[in-house]
């Protein structure tokens, strides 16, 4: 009858899958980074030595989606709908951000390249996705997004598009404000 | 005088106390096996009056009883109410009435923290219940609560709900605690793991299931907890957070817990058919294996409840593989139950014609479990009523008629009062017809491509659905019969004898006590041999 050890036991296992709960979290991020599911772009921003040492180039079509989350005011649009690129060559798109409201407004861009396979090929060496953009009320900015399709693109895939959800964070920022200011 | 009367009965054979304060301060399984089981029957008619309401807005198309907000109140408290407020406290409440005197123990390990898991029960359902009267309305979310459907749009009652769930999954955590360690620590001398009775194994499996997961639960709605009044972003987008995360979280508990709502009724439906079959259960070992790897395989399916949620074509494979593979165990436990039964003198008495409901209408739901698995199948069936029919299948005459089998067959043991077989039968032979007119045509409607969770539907369903409501009100109706069955058990009735049935007294330490057993039993430990 020993009831001390196995309430322990249990106890442990009971708080230690409480814990693998939240480990799941970023689990599920490097599930992801490996499958490159969801489109996640963390993939370097560089080409790899071997990347680079492929010397044959192919074109493709690389097409940006903008769409803005719910009830996100401002208008938010690619300069070009698409472009034509050749593997391994630097490349600039503009992205334009208009707030027409009459309030100043932070808003940030989670991107997603699909399909999923490429996101691992498709490399920004220059871009606001990881910025959150604070605009004051009427301004509008472009900003320009850097990249290069690696070489090494798995043949089957002729293009690539870069998918960008434009996310309306000002209650947030003003509620970490506050919180801050606590 | 009087005094001299009171000083009396001390020492020596003392019964429970009286009054209120008995139910309050009780440590004693037997008293709070009852009271879990009062508890379970008052929610599953709470719960049943949400199914009615579902039911007779949708007797016919159009809205004409509740407002749609309403409704997916009623959808989402149904839900929640069936499986944490009726499933699974029925079945802690027979565990705790019946582990301890299958294992010849002389109650739970833990007597007090007994009382204290059974006691956050009624606290979780108020908490939960009376959100519902609140201006804002209960969670209106679907019983699956996804985000951001429960956060970013919930409700400010949400709060209220993340609070419930939190002391539900402590009160399952603190009882299976309690339940594996007088499992491990009270078996009587000579009751090996592997004489242990199948309802014990049962449990024993369900209860490791149970401290797997319901800190999972706990995770995920922490998780949302934070998202909503903390800032974080766990599940929301814009701050970088994912909202399929929630449900790979949620199903990583959501999964596991379907088997922990059917192994203990595996167990009660292994006892009733040996019994009524009058030979020992068939492939006792295999039975308990069977068992094992349902709970093991149960970690590695979750996915499967969200195929169309975009997933690579190797994981869809896997989960698809995985799942199929749970047809296997179970189908070892189907055909045990149908050998058992297998040139055995059986005899119909109203536990067993609840049990041999079970066998073939949990098959059918299992059926249906397996159509579902295949994923581009899957597609079509999705959200749809054919699922609402598959889950209700392994659920009502599952889990449900395996509680209902069990509290016949051992209310005599209970109360010491044999119930009367013609309302027992009468309440089987309503039951049967009802669930089946209530939720076989759930499956042409569902196939048809009617989705779950709506007030409304198009007009080509209006035949089927009020078919379906007609059986709902009839099952709902059948089951004041059972209540009223049990209050006249209670009350009196004939006189059962220790053993109850013919030849129980090989089949468990329960039949060698006295019905209904003393206050305090096993005082001395039995050997088993």
């Amino acid at each position: 009858m020993d009831s001390k050890k196995t309430i322990k036991n249990l106890t442990t296992l009971a708080v230690g899958m409480f814990a693998f709960a939240f480990v799941l979290v970023p689990l599920y991020d490097v599930f992801c980074e490996i499958t490159g599911l969801n489109g996640k772009v963390t993939g370097t921003s560089t080409l790899s030595e071997e990347s680079l040492a492929i010397s044959e180039q192919r074109e493709l079509l690389v097409q940006f989606i903008t769409r803005n989350n719910e009830s996100m005011p401002w208008h938010f649009k690619s300069e070009k709908s698409q472009m034509r690129v050749v593997t391994g060559n630097q490349y600039d798109a503009i992205f334009v951000f208009h707030n027409k409201t009459d309030k100043a407004m932070v808003g940030q861009v989670i991107p997603s390249v699909s399909p999923g396979r490429g996101a691992d090929y498709f490399h920004k060496t220059e871009c606001f996705c990881f910025d959150q953009q604070y605009l004051a009320a009427g301004e509008r900015i472009e900003l320009p997004v850097r990249f290069i399709v690696d070489p090494a693109l798995p043949k089957e895939i002729g293009s690539l598009s870069l998918g960008y959800t434009l996310f309306d964070i000002t209650d947030r920022i003003d509620a970490t404000k506050e919180v801050a200011k606590l | 005088m009087s005094t001299v009367v009171e000083t009396h009965d001390h020492e020596g054979h003392h019964g429970p106390a009286k009054g209120l304060t008995r139910w309050l301060f009780t440590t004693n399984h037997k008293d709070i096996g009852t009271l879990y089981l009062w508890l379970s029957f008052t929610m599953l008619f709470v719960g049943g009056a949400m199914a009615m309401v579902i039911r007779a807005e949708l007797f016919q198309p159009g809205l004409q009883i509740v407002q749609p907000e309403f409704f997916n109140q009623m959808t989402t408290n149904h839900g929640l109410i069936m499986v944490f407020g009726v499933i699974m406290p029925a079945f802690v409440g027979f565990a705790n009435w019946m582990i301890p005197m299958q294992i010849g123990a002389p109650d739970m390990a833990l007597p007090r923290l007994n009382n204290l898991s059974f006691w956050l029960l009624p606290m979780a359902f108020g908490i939960l219940v009376s959100t519902l009267f609140m201006p804002e309305g209960g969670p209106n979310f679907g019983w699956t609560f996804y985000a951001p459907l429960s956060t970013t749009y919930a409700p400010s009652t949400v709060n209220f709900f993340i609070f419930s769930v939190h002391i539900m999954g402590i009160s399952s955590i603190l009882g299976s605690i309690n339940i594996i360690t007088t499992i491990f620590n009270m078996r009587a001398p000579g009751m090996t793991l592997m004489k242990m009775p199948l309802f014990v194994w049962g449990w024993l499996i369900t209860a490791y299931l149970l401290i797997a997961v319901m800190p999972v639960l706990a995770g995920v709605v922490t998780m949302m907890l934070m998202d909503i009044n903390f800032g974080t972003s766990f599940f929301n987008a814009a701050g970088g957070g994912d909202p399929v995360l929630f449900q790979h979280v949620f199903w990583f508990f959501g999964h596991p817990e379907v088997y922990i709502m059917i192994l203990p009724a595996f167990g009660i439906v292994s006892h009733i058919i040996e019994t009524f079959s009058r030979k020992p259960i068939f492939g006792y070992s295999s039975m308990v294996y069977a068992m094992a790897s349902i709970a093991i395989l149960s970690f590695v399916v979750w996915a499967h409840h969200m195929f169309t949620v975009g997933m690579p074509l190797a994981g869809e494979l896997f989960f698809m593989y995985a799942t199929m593979l749970i047809a296997i165990p179970t189908g070892v436990k189907v055909f045990n139950w149908v050998a058992t039964m297998f040139r055995g003198s059986i005899s119909f008495e109203t536990p067993m014609l609840f049990a041999i409901a079970f066998v073939a209408l949990f098959t059918i739901g299992g059926f249906s479990g397996l159509m579902l698995a295949i994923v581009p199948a899957d597609f079509q069936y999705h959200d749809t009523y054919f699922v609402v029919a598959h889950f209700h299948y392994v659920l009502v005459p599952g889990s449900l008629f395996a509680l209902i089998a069990g509290a016949y067959y051992w209310l005599p043991k209970w109360t010491g009062n044999m119930y009367d077989e013609t309302l027992g039968k009468l309440h089987f032979w309503l039951t049967f017809i009802s669930v089946n007119i209530t939720f076989f045509p759930m499956h042409f409607v569902g196939l048809a491509g009617m989705p779950r969770r709506y007030p409304d539907y198009a007009l080509q369903f209006a035949d089927f659905n009020m078919l379906i409501s007609m059986g709902a009100f009839l099952f709902g109706v059948t089951q004041l019969l059972f209540l009223f069955i049990v209050i006249k058990t209670i009350r009196g009735g004939k006189k059962a004898t220790s053993e109850v049935w013919e030849g129980t007294r090989d089949l468990g330490l329960e039949w060698t006590l006295d019905s209904p057993p003393p206050h305090h039993t096993f005082t001395v430990q039995p050997q088993v041999k």
